[in-house]
């Protein structure tokens, strides 16, 4: 069973943790134990209650009842600046620091070293220099943060962790925008600080690395323990299976839709300000799902961005029908029937202050417009009714913000927005990131839906699963170039991978 | 082949000179228009005009310096001209002669100076308290808490100027006099009491900028207020802090406006705080936030009284240069956006 030994001593002990809102019970009698010398994944859909277990850890919300323990002191922590002075640290998936101002400033930021009434500033120097080089950071401590590579300033928050002694850190989706070569030198780094003796609590959705990086797991369902193994000897399917609470033998529904002829051709399309697409060929088939691989960097956004108008054109033809069409802006893009769910969901995707009914219809409000030009309320009713019955979309009322959505949903009503403008192109850019296991499936679905509903469909992901789940062909993209197109049907994840370096 | 390298090296090289622009654009603005000046009224390079710019600028300085520290914060502070304003009339009132037939409390006697610059910069630091209060504790944005803080100690100004005769506070005492008109004789020259006043304002500014652990929380608080609170930065006490100061700064400033002019109305300061403002957006403080330098705030309100004073020295009319500044804030601020602005 792989059932974890009892007797061996925790750094960090959680038990019992209950939580309640009003009207719900968001964690219940939940236990989460950290060995030292450990990477403990935390897992579960959204919703599932990760978040608010370590907030309550956190000291942001307050637990109802149970006891947490800290090298076996109970500790109830205020705030997360006390628990990082008790060495308990958090990485934050939206990374948190001071864009504006250095390196050194940010790890410091809140107890810079003084020497009388200044500041030490050699002092900063040295010491974040020394906590770089134990961690093989290869950051400068006086470069402008706004300057460095996400990946960069994830390793600047973990050496911050490091600077404070912290012995738990929490990294929420650490990886969820880094290159696979970052990964792997996040994942040396997650050794160091396991040998050093830290326990280290691993939030993710990506199955592959908890295989990869962590010893022991967590699984959480609607606010329940589920159970807790060591990650030998358990599979991947156990591990969904116990997170969903049924049955999903296949984590991709049936592909049934059928390719037919070619609408959209692009050629040579090479964006105007580089770093960017260069030479860009490739046609797209009614029915078809089209997916885009490579690695973070590899400009896949930027090929839809520059179909859509967004970015500007160097050279290069866009052909819809095998008539050639400009879509120098994305107005003119939506006026030939384009469509583009953007990957930074709640900066370019929701208006999350306003209502349901607002972010359904506010991309084809010309179709509202009544006599007086003015919009009728009726009209757009029965089009967010329409979105919300055919995207199946969990929501009390068509007025809910949909900020207080789940994201599976957020993505639900945008996915419906851009369909009631009835486009013949849909280009979906990371349209499952931050999204449980559960409400995957269903976009999965609802694509496989448009495209027997002729629609062609492109798809950018950085999840190879889903890519080889769901799309008919596959273009791998290196460092701005096509570096192949390939059937999905008959290719394999090495040969993507190889493909994605192939220009490096 | 080699053509193609020449060129590249040559798009590099003018991306640097690019940047260099933007980067140092407003003190070529302040090196230009000095030039153009120049070139017009050649007589306008002598010490004595350079003096008078300076002096000019001081007080401004002194209330821009008090402002910039908020905007870094991500605020603004409307309030900042009646501050100045209910400062010149409270320090007009305690400084005037004791010979004054006028006087508005003839019981008064001498009061040193040192004690009536304690007095203002103490119920500067209060209204500072106050605008820190509201903003930091009541969450209110800056624009409105100041907005309300503004026509309040206008109010209050105006209810004092009343109870001490509703006239123009005259008459001051010649130690007074002397400290705001007067200046250091430094054998070669004299130097302006007021413009040492605003290099000391200056240092101790870039000081605290630069090298305190209040300064740094101040970048951090502007720069991203989610990121210092979770640094264990006290964000609240920080946003009062730099409000206090600024209050302090203006009510200086205030004392130092009424002993260079002679004499305070309660009108005194009004829109003051629209200059100081525009003089540190122009001098690259953003209004976003966690961005600004000193050195640039010094830039910013030298661009504007050169403008003043140059351009009515070289006799153009005074209504051209409303014009010219309204477009040099536009400017400069396009500029810097175009700074962090990525071309797509």
């Amino acid at each position: 069973m792989g059932s974890i030994n009892e007797k061996k001593e925790y750094l960090l002990e959680m038990k019992g943790i209950s939580k309640e809102f009003p009207g719900v019970k968001a964690l219940d009698n939940v236990n989460l134990n950290i060995r030292p010398h450990s990477v403990h994944a935390l897992m579960g859909e959204n919703g599932a209650g990760k978040s608010t277990l370590m907030k309550c850890l956190f000291g942001i919300y307050s637990k109802n009842s149970g006891n947490i323990y800290l090298d076996g002191k109970e500790i109830n922590f205020q705030s997360s600046k006390e628990a990082l002075d008790n060495g308990v640290s958090m990485v934050h998936q939206e990374l948190n620091q001071v864009l504006q101002r250095n390196v050194m400033d940010n790890i410091w930021l809140g107890r810079y070293p003084k020497k009388g009434l200044f500041i030490d500033e050699k002092k900063m120097y040295e010491d974040t220099k020394a906590i770089f080089e134990e961690l093989d950071i290869d950051v400068d401590p006086k470069t402008r943060v706004g300057t460095l590579s996400v990946s960069q300033m994830q390793m600047v928050e973990i050496a911050k962790a490091v600077s404070y002694n912290s012995k738990i850190i929490v990294m929420d989706e650490p990886t969820s925008s880094l290159t696979e070569r970052e990964v792997n030198h996040l994942f040396k780094i997650i050794n160091k600080l396991r040998d050093r003796g830290c326990g280290i609590v691993y939030i993710s959705h990506k199955m592959e690395e908890i295989n990869q990086i962590s010893d022991d797991i967590t699984i959480l369902r609607d606010g329940q323990w589920i159970d807790t193994r060591e990650v030998k000897g358990i599979t991947t399917d156990e591990i969904i299976n116990m997170m969903v609470g049924r049955d999903l033998t296949h984590r991709f529904p049936k592909k049934d839709n059928v390719p037919g002829e070619v609408i959209l051709e692009v050629e040579g399309l090479t964006a105007k300000y580089q770093p960017s697409i260069q030479d860009i060929t490739f046609d797209l088939r009614k029915g078809e799902i089209l997916g885009v691989a490579g690695l973070v960097g590899a400009r896949r956004t930027d090929i839809l961005e520059t179909i859509f108008g967004m970015r500007q054109k160097e050279k290069g033809t866009i052909k819809l029908h095998g008539k050639e069409i400009k879509n120098e802006d994305s107005h003119e893009a939506i006026n030939h029937g384009f469509a583009m769910v953007t990957e930074e969901r709640r900066a370019t995707g929701i208006y999350s202050m306003l209502d349901i009914n607002f972010n359904s219809t506010i991309s084809n409000l010309d179709r509202y417009k009544g006599k007086a030009g003015l919009l009728e309320n009726a009209k757009m009713k029965e089009d967010t009714k329409w979105v919300i019955d055919s995207m199946r979309v969990k929501t009390p009322s068509q007025k809910t913000h949909i900020g207080t959505l789940s994201g599976g949903n957020q993505q639900k009503v945008v996915i419906g927005r851009w369909l009631l403008t009835q486009p013949e192109v849909l280009m979906l850019d990371e349209p499952t990131r931050g999204i449980d296991v559960g409400a995957k499936f269903e976009i999965y679905q609802l694509m496989i839906e448009l495209a027997k509903k002729d629609k062609g469909i492109i798809m950018v992901s950085s999840e190879m699963p889903e890519l080889i789940g769901v799309t008919d062909r596959i273009l791998v993209m290196s460092n701005g170039r096509i570096a192949g197109i390939v059937d999905t049907k008959t290719t394999s994840q090495e040969e993507i991978m190889r493909l994605t370096a192939k220009y490096l | 082949m080699e053509m193609s390298v020449e060129k590249k090296e040559r798009k590099i090289d003018s991306k640097k000179v690019k940047e260099w622009l933007l980067g140092s654009g407003i003190y070529l603005v302040l090196f230009l228009l000095i030039i153009v000046i120049i070139a017009k009224e050649p007589t306008f390079l002598s010490i004595r005009n350079f003096k008078n710019i300076l002096t000019q600028s001081s007080v401004k300085l002194i209330i821009a310096l008090g402002v910039a520290g908020i905007i870094v914060t991500q605020g603004t502070d409307l309030s900042a001209g009646r501050q100045v304003g209910l400062s010149a009339v409270v320090s007009a009132t305690l400084l005037q002669s004791v010979t004054n037939v006028n006087k508005v409390f003839p019981g008064l006697g001498d009061i040193p100076i040192i004690v009536v610059i304690g007095v203002v910069v103490l119920v500067g630091a209060l209204m500072g308290a106050i605008n820190g209060f509201v903003v930091a504790k009541l969450k209110v944005t800056p624009f409105i808490a100041t907005l309300g803080s503004m026509i309040i100690i206008y109010g209050i100004n105006s209810l004092y100027y009343d109870y001490v005769g509703a006239s123009p506070v005259a008459g001051f005492d010649g130690r007074f006099s002397k400290f705001a008109q007067g200046s250091l004789n430094i054998g070669i020259t004299e130097i302006p009491y007021l413009i040492i006043y605003a290099t000391i304002a200056t240092v101790f500014m870039w000081v605290l900028w630069n090298k305190t652990k209040f300064g740094k929380n101040l970048f951090a608080v502007g720069g991203n207020p989610e990121a210092a609170t979770v640094s264990g930065v006290n964000v609240t006490m920080s946003l009062m802090k730099v409000y206090v100061l600024s209050g302090m700064f203006y009510a200086f400033a205030g004392l130092l406006e009424a002993g260079r002019i002679g004499s305070a109305t309660n009108n005194l300061g009004n829109m003051y705080e629209l200059d100081a403002i525009a003089a540190c957006v122009v001098g690259g403080v953003s209004f976003s936030g966690g961005v600004g330098k000193v050195q640039g705030v010094v830039t910013g309100v030298l661009i504007f009284t050169v403008i003043n004073y140059g351009l009515t020295y070289v006799g153009v009319n005074p209504y051209w240069q409303f014009i010219i500044k309204g477009l040099i804030i536009i400017m400069a601020v396009a500029l810097d956006t175009m700074k962090y602005t990525k071309k797509k």
